[in-house]
């Protein structure tokens, strides 16, 4: 059964230090603010895993809290590369993160099989792809009716899962909208899961195949509006491109990083994430 | 002849014109995706247009920074969870074209976008794979776009990201892949096509204005020209405006609002 709870509280209940956690969110609904709040309570050693690890992996290993990752984009999504995380790889600064790298498809279909109950995902994938030859998770079976060789890769069991959803009614039912990612596979593959939400309402309201995830398969709700922040919410606030190119350039130098990380982060609590989206309200035409 | 225009427009705009209405195509971000909506604002406005991140048959006003921006999903015919996005609609065989760029790529259209150097100790660590290596494998053919240089197109990438041709001729179907792989390359100076029998990518058309000796000068391996080679018409006014109006509103969307 669900608790609403603080943001500080939430983390702090269910994330341990050496846990192994996914922040999902496909472009959309990413937990920033969730991210930061793990920064703040400096919960390390983690293994964490995100298909698209953006701006919050780039800090979360920028600030040292990152044993492993398992992902399948390393990018800024449309800006460029992501500096920390290569400064992990190539330098080892903080310290040298370790890589278990897939592809979409692969991530995809391994949170589906933890979903599932699973313990692989079995999909035509990497075919003459190098990422076999590096990651030796990646491993073939024989399908019993056909003969044909298929890939599989374990399927993805996190401890924990944060997502950010649109609403949550009163008993803890929580609704997400618009472009779904993988989150309703994670929250099902992880044995807890936190949910931000931008609101708390009496009634979902929603259309019979909405995507619902019940009240008792989430541990913690927490109200933060604004918590996608630079990620968007539909029907809440766009997505902030600009300041997703401007982390390029505050990523690009260790100093420049750890200030902006302290005044932007450390420094602050979970209530500045409503200000960062008064520009970016839905429907507000200049 | 319409001489006022950049090879990067040329590069878009010649991209654009190889899709048409029946295309059901899965587009990469970048210039693929400005290449995809050029066709869909031109020629081809019943090509369907699929993101990786679910948005089926979207028609975006602006150029999305990211596979997911909300303009994505709030124009599309249906928006699906990113699992059966990769499982039904590409692993399924619904995807007639996949579109790509490549950081790297060699003769035979295999690409790299993960890594410059060793994998373990890497010179430059690049983003990864997303989803190309799948739908390098599952859509029917494979367009790809990148500019030319030195650094780009050499003859031999430093990682397999995504299986071109492999090593030419029927490598693909030795590996048990059943679709034809990349079919089409457009750079900034020229339109290339495989071989038939050997796969390597020769030279089809050179865009108006551009000679064969530019094309080798900005490309790392010895080139082949098919024999009737062709000259790619410059941009129309249409295509130019079309372009740079949607370039205008995409720029206009992604600055910094302040406060008033």
């Amino acid at each position: 059964m669900a608790e609403f709870l603080s943001l500080n509280e939430a983390v702090s209940e269910n994330l341990k230090e050496g846990d192994t956690v996914c922040f999902e969110g496909f472009t959309h609904l990413i937990p920033h603010a969730s991210a930061h709040e793990v920064i703040r309570q400096k919960i390390g050693n983690l293994t964490i895993i995100r298909m698209t690890p953006d701006v919050i992996y780039d800090q979360l290993i920028g600030m040292g809290l990152v044993k492993k990752m398992i992902f399948s984009y390393a990018g800024n999504p449309g800006v460029g590369l992501l500096r920390r995380f290569r400064d992990s790889v190539e330098k080892g600064w903080p310290n040298k993160i370790e890589i278990e790298e897939h592809s979409h498809s692969a991530m995809a279909h391994a949170y589906e099989a933890g979903a599932a109950g699973l313990p692989c995902a079995v999909f035509r994938g990497y075919l003459g792809a190098e990422l076999r030859e590096v990651n030796p998770n990646i491993k073939t079976v024989i399908c019993p009716f056909t003969g044909e060789e298929l890939t599989a890769i374990p399927s993805l069991k996190p401890d924990v899962a944060f997502i950010h959803a649109q609403k949550a009614d009163k008993k803890g039912n929580i609704l997400i909208e618009g472009i779904l990612g993988v989150q309703k596979e994670a929250v099902l593959a992880s044995k807890r899961s936190i949910v931000t939400v931008e609101e708390i309402v009496e009634n979902l309201n929603s259309h019979p195949n909405a995507t619902v995830l019940p009240d008792w398969t989430v541990s913690s709700i927490c109200h933060v509006p604004g918590g996608a922040h630079p990620s968007y919410a539909r029907g809440y606030y766009k997505r902030d491109n600009a300041s997703y190119i401007e982390w390029d350039k505050i990523a690009s130098d260790r100093d420049g990083f750890k200030n902006w990380m302290k005044e932007n982060v450390l420094d602050v609590g979970v209530e500045v994430f409503q200000n960062r989206i008064k520009n970016l309200i839905e429907n507000d035409n200049e | 002849m319409n001489s006022d225009y950049s090879s990067d427009e040329m590069m878009t705009i010649a991209a654009s014109r190889a899709l048409t209405n029946k295309d059901v195509c899965f587009v990469g971000i970048g210039a693929p995706s400005a290449a995809c909506n050029i066709a869909r604002l031109t020629h081809a406005p019943d090509i369907t247009l699929i993101y990786e991140s679910g948005t089926i048959g979207t028609a975006p006003n602006i150029l999305p920074l990211s596979i997911g921006d909300g303009e994505l999903c709030e124009t599309a015919i249906s928006t699906v969870p990113v699992p059966e996005m990769f499982r039904y609609w590409l692993q399924g065989g619904r995807i007639t074209i996949g579109f790509l760029g490549a950081a790297q790529l060699d003769k035979f259209g295999n690409i790299n976008t993960t890594i410059i150097g060793d994998y373990k100790n890497p010179k430059t660590r690049l983003p990864g794979g997303g989803g190309a290596p799948e739908i390098a494998s599952s859509a029917k053919q494979i367009y790809i776009t990148m500019k030319q240089s030195l650094r780009g197109m050499v003859e031999e990438i430093d990682f397999f990201t995504s299986f071109g041709h492999g090593d030419g001729s029927d490598h693909r179907k030795s590996l048990n892949i059943n679709t034809d792989g990349p079919s089409l390359l457009i750079t900034d100076l020229a339109i290339w096509k495989p071989d038939p029998i050997s796969k390597e990518f020769t030279v089809y058309s050179i865009h108006e204005g551009v000679t064969k000796q530019m094309v080798q000068d900005n490309c790392g391996w010895q080139i082949k020209f098919f024999e009737n080679l062709e000259v790619t018409k410059s941009p129309t006014e249409l295509e130019l405006k079309t372009l740079r109006d949607l370039k205008e509103r995409t720029q206009r969307a992604n600055s910094r609002k302040e406060d008033n």
